[in-house]
């Protein structure tokens, strides 16, 4: 499938550092294709290269091998002058914020507009209505010392915006925020998205925040990219077993399988322990009845977890379904033709992931 | 009050006014410490944001310039004062006309005070957070302005600690320069108070020198909690 091209292209990335005669390649041969007002997620654990590799987009990081194209504009091509033009096109908010502390939030949110031709007034204008935006602006004239984190990151999201960018790149935005601060923050972001059509681009180790707001996600290890799709298909059909632990982190299940496994309730479980994956109208079906009904097969829920992503329902079930064994292989068949994905589980197995 | 000064410190008041005079000794000390604390102040600032944008993780990295002027700074760093002052001599005269007096002090106290200067002005801009740093450079900001409105901006109140303490110093240099010929209130402890055994003028000069590092001492302070936040 020949993807068209997107505003942020990333071809054939490689990124090697050299250090006390030691060569780390910290990204290796990634190329990523962003379309316009997606929010892309890139996911992977500390070290996989990701910081490193979003950090190409607005060329913070040259790039050993490979090419940046932003907007049509090829960045590795450009003088320091255009580059820096071609900067403030692209938003950037980071995990510590990185605001300036000798100035207050308002100061901090038109720091980038000091060079445009806006006057003195439409200056204020602007600021204003970008505090407004993330619902700051009773704090104008406050230090940024004397925010939160949450609110430190919303001037900062301000800030990113004040010089219009059509790209905003968040680099562990919310690695350093509360569960309940980043969903506030992930939720400005989605809506930043819908309302001004920006293009996201954010990496993070947490699936909870993929989940939130991406429609694509890119799994990153040791430098590779891995595995990459629309949000759904990796969700409900991971193939990688690193993106499995990311799916299985989100959803619990793996602690479910972990803890069946150390209860003991297994030996009172009869032993047809199933994973069913479903996505979409699947789960308007009474199945639990219909096993019943059908096969005569008591299923017995251990474990669900349903929840929607990008307007779709997904939803994964842990069964353990008591019958004969061969009504319970015809239940797994009408499971299967009803497009439920459906594992069974052995228990006995040293990893249960 | 003139009874108490008559008795107590005669030789004080006998050598308040004319030209060798506290008066004029104060005059050129004070001189003595702004014109080089300016001068020291300007060249110090700029080798210091040299020295911390050509580092290897700086804004414009520079390997060779960044060593050779890392070891100039500390060469002349080591040069001993007392010692400064007679070598430069001819170099001295070069530039203002002349060895002796405040105005001959100028340049060994501008020498001796711009490295030093410099080497606080790279630690205090080193400390300004290099995330800000890099958030100014994904703005698009070039480097001169990121220099401007960012190093010096968040700096400056670590910049005005050092440069407090790098004018105190100064004052120790003078009447150090002033002992060989600079004049001021060190020439005023040295060659009238101590040589000629008048222990109230050494007292008195003392007393003035540490009065107006007091002073400095406390403007610095005043401006450094005015500008954190």
């Amino acid at each position: 499938m020949v993807e068209k091209s997107g505003i942020v292209q990333l071809k054939n990335i490689d990124v090697t550092f050299h250090n006390e005669g030691k060569t780390i390649e910290a990204v290796k041969d990634v190329s990523i294709n962003v379309q316009k007002g997606d929010v892309f997620g890139v996911i992977g654990y500390s070290g996989a290269g990701k910081s490193t590799l979003v950090r190409v987009i607005n060329l913070l990081q040259k790039p050993t091998a490979g090419e940046v194209i932003v907007n049509n504009q090829k960045l590795t091509e450009l003088s320091a002058k255009d580059l820096r033009k071609a900067r403030k096109n692209i938003g950037m908010i980071f995990q510590h914020f990185n605001l300036m502390r000798s100035l207050t939030v308002f100061g901090n949110v038109e720091f980038p507009l000091r060079d445009s031709k806006l006057t003195k007034q439409e200056r204020k204008d602007k600021v204003d209505k970008l505090l407004n935006l993330v619902g700051l602006t009773d704090r104008a004239n406050n230090y940024p010392s004397q925010l939160s984190g949450g609110q430190k990151q919303r001037v900062a999201i301000a800030r990113a915006l004040a010089s219009d960018p059509e790209i905003l790149i968040s680099d562990e935005a919310t690695s350093a925020l509360d569960p309940k601060t980043t969903t506030e923050i992930l939720s400005l972001l989605g809506r930043l998205n819908k309302e001004l059509g920006i293009t996201i681009v954010i990496i993070t180790h947490e699936m909870d925040a993929i989940k939130q707001i991406c429609n694509r996600v890119a799994v990153m290890e040791e430098g590779k990219l891995i595995e990459e799709g629309d949000l759904l298909t990796i969700f409900a059909n991971p193939k990688k077993k690193l993106t499995k632990d990311f799916v299985n982190t989100s959803t619990q299940i793996s602690n479910v399988l972990d803890e069946v496994k150390e209860s003991g309730i297994i030996d009172t479980i009869s032993g047809h322990l199933v994973e069913l994956n479903f996505m979409g109208d699947v789960t308007n079906e009474p199945i639990i009845i219909e096993l019943y009904k059908r096969f005569n097969i008591e299923a017995n829920i251990l474990f669900s977890n349903i929840e929607r992503l990008q307007g779709t329902t997904v939803g994964i079930m842990l069964f353990d379904l008591e019958g004969e064994q061969n009504k319970i292989d015809k239940a797994i068949q009408y499971l299967t033709d009803l497009k439920v994905n459906v594992k069974e589980i052995d228990l006995t197995e040293s990893e249960g992931k | 009050m003139t009874h108490f000064l008559n008795t107590y410190l005669p030789n004080v008041v006998a050598n308040w006014e004319g030209d060798n005079g506290f008066v004029v000794a104060i005059q050129q000390t004070l001189y003595m410490t702004f014109v080089s604390a300016i001068f020291a102040g300007v060249i110090g600032i700029i080798l210091g944001i040299l020295l911390v944008i050509t580092t290897d993780d700086g804004i414009t990295p520079h390997k060779a310039f960044y060593t050779t002027l890392d070891k100039l700074v500390n060469l002349f760093r080591s040069i001993p004062f007392i010692i400064l002052l007679a070598v430069i001599g001819p170099f001295t005269k070069l530039i203002v006309g002349q060895t002796i007096g405040p105005t001959g002090a100028l340049v060994p106290l501008v020498i001796g005070t711009a490295p030093f200067f410099a080497r606080q002005v790279q630690l205090a801009l080193v400390e300004v957070d290099k995330g800000v740093i890099e958030a100014a450079e994904a703005m698009g900001l070039s480097p001169i302005q990121i220099i401007f409105r960012v190093y010096l901006k968040e700096g400056l109140p670590e910049l005005i600690r050092s440069g407090t303490l790098t004018t105190i110093s100064l004052i120790g240099l003078t009447a150090m320069a002033g002992a060989v010929g600079g004049g001021g209130l060190g020439n005023m402890a040295i060659s009238v108070g101590y040589q000629r055994f008048q222990n109230d003028v050494t007292i008195v000069s003392m007393l003035l020198i540490l009065v107006l590092v007091f002073v400095i001492q406390g403007l610095g302070d005043f401006a450094v909690r005015k500008l954190e936040h």
